[in-house]
């Protein structure tokens, strides 16, 4: 296996384009895991650890911030430049795995992973988020909700690599609220949900909600959503949205569990944010 | 055919030079190779955090750590933790509060805890209980994990 370790993204798209099989290694933390279990064997690895283009987080005059691929979650965790519901990814970040892991992981890798049971696809999702990627015929912005196709495939093409991951302004004075039920802290998501919300005279204003770990991807109804929006919450339509949700999911039986337990569980966990992020609102505006 | 590398490394302070394939881990090379058997080989996913060690001063798991990324860090094991053949300040506490049972997850907890309480001196329980929180113990020992973090700040 051959080691290259470029110190440009230029440098790094001409190895990946070159070597068939090539893997960038970010943090290392889900590619090395894969690589001592053997599911994975590259041809060689392109450490992106001497490019410094690619750590940081900057934030833009019209409210957008842009995270660098090579950032890790615990750097993420304690930005504290997220507004408008911004913050779902930096509550997403807290979530994953352990101290130790969230100072290797980096959120370029776990988007190139896309495991729909982890934290950041899901609240990338309901962040609105672009993911900035680069190969060597040009940049392409592609949405987070069309990045992740079906289980860890991404829209990414042979030769091409994650940049940073873009977040637009929110909406204002949105609250972002994540949950999920995981086995143990620190686990993948059994099932997830990531929500950013706006309440406008006691309706919900504007919504976001994305579903983790019930189908190949992450989950979003815009159908449930627009039942949402205009609504006072009430139980009734909470119930009609998750319902709808439950519909559009598609989850598998694994070790974690069983499709008809991720069912079951959707609409409480679904309603509980919902909950959640009401009352958070009331706090930040009422 | 083996294709391997040259790579220097400073281990403990001091430089040591390796053979490596790309796809071997920090974890392998420290024991394999370096006979520097502190940290453990639990899980090799990064789950069970026994291989944890310091690479600049941050814990990482070595077992998802390839040996090839750490040239030029500085990688601190349990069996460099001590100084002038002394045990440090966390070593210390985990013997005086009986912190050790079978001692597999010993390693691990203590560079996670060295590195955790240097950067949150005043955490509380909770805060160490999280910080821990990447390393299992499966003698179920956490009380007193917990009560060894607690002394060694209270000791400051």
């Amino acid at each position: 296996m051959e080691y290259f370790k470029p110190t440009t993204v230029d440098e790094a798209v001409r190895l990946l384009a070159d070597n068939e099989d090539a893997r960038c290694l970010a943090g290392g933390a889900t590619l090395v895991a894969m690589m001592n279990a053997e599911l994975v064997q590259p041809t060689a690895l392109i450490s992106l650890k001497n490019i410094k283009d690619l750590e940081g987080i900057a934030a833009g005059d019209d409210g957008s911030i842009s995270i660098g691929a090579m950032t890790k979650h615990k750097t993420v965790v304690g930005f504290d430049g997220f507004k408008d519901g911004q913050e779902i990814v930096g509550i997403a970040a807290r979530h994953i795995g352990h101290p130790p892991i969230r100072s290797m992981g980096t959120i370029g890798g776990s988007v190139a992973n896309a495991d729909p049971a982890a934290d950041y696809p899901t609240a990338l999702i309901a962040a609105d988020a672009v993911i900035e990627t680069f190969s060597s015929n040009g940049e392409r912005s592609i949405p987070a909700r069309d990045f992740f196709m079906d289980f860890m495939e991404t829209a990414l093409e042979p030769g091409e690599m994650v940049r940073s991951v873009s977040l637009p302004a929110g909406p204002a004075d949105a609250v972002a609220v994540y949950d999920k039920i995981a086995r143990v802290d620190g686990d993948f998501a059994t099932v997830s949900v990531a929500l950013v919300l706006t309440m406008d005279g006691g309706k919900c204003g504007s919504l976001r909600m994305v579903i983790g770990g019930c189908g190949s991807t992450p989950i979003r109804s815009e159908e449930a959503e627009n039942k949402l929006v205009g609504s006072d919450l009430n139980d009734g339509a909470v119930a009609e949205a998750a319902s709808i949700v439950v519909d559009a999911c598609d989850p598998l039986d694994d070790v974690r569990a069983s499709a008809g337990y991720r069912l079951k569980v959707l609409p409480r966990l679904i309603k509980r944010t919902i909950d959640t992020a009401r009352q958070d609102w009331e706090v930040k505006n009422g | 055919m083996v294709d391997l590398r040259p790579l220097d490394l400073n281990v403990n302070g001091e430089d040591e030079s390796v053979s490596v394939r790309t796809s071997d881990t920090l974890l392998s090379v420290l024991r394999d190779q370096l006979h520097l058997t502190g940290a453990k080989r639990g899980c090799n996913q990064g789950v069970c955090g026994t291989c944890t060690v310091l690479v600049d001063g941050e814990p990482v798991r070595g077992c998802l750590t390839l040996a090839v990324e750490c040239e030029g860090g500085d990688i601190q094991t349990i069996e460099g933790l001590g100084e002038n053949g002394e045990l440090s300040p966390v070593q210390m506490a985990f013997i005086n509060t009986g912190a050790i049972q079978c001692g597999f997850c010993s390693s691990g907890m203590i560079l996670t805890l060295t590195a955790f309480l240097k950067e949150n001196p005043g955490a509380s329980k909770d805060d160490i209980r999280e910080g821990i929180s990447g390393n299992l113990c499966r003698c179920t020992g956490y009380a007193k994990i917990v009560e060894a973090a607690l002394n060694v700040m209270e000791a400051k």
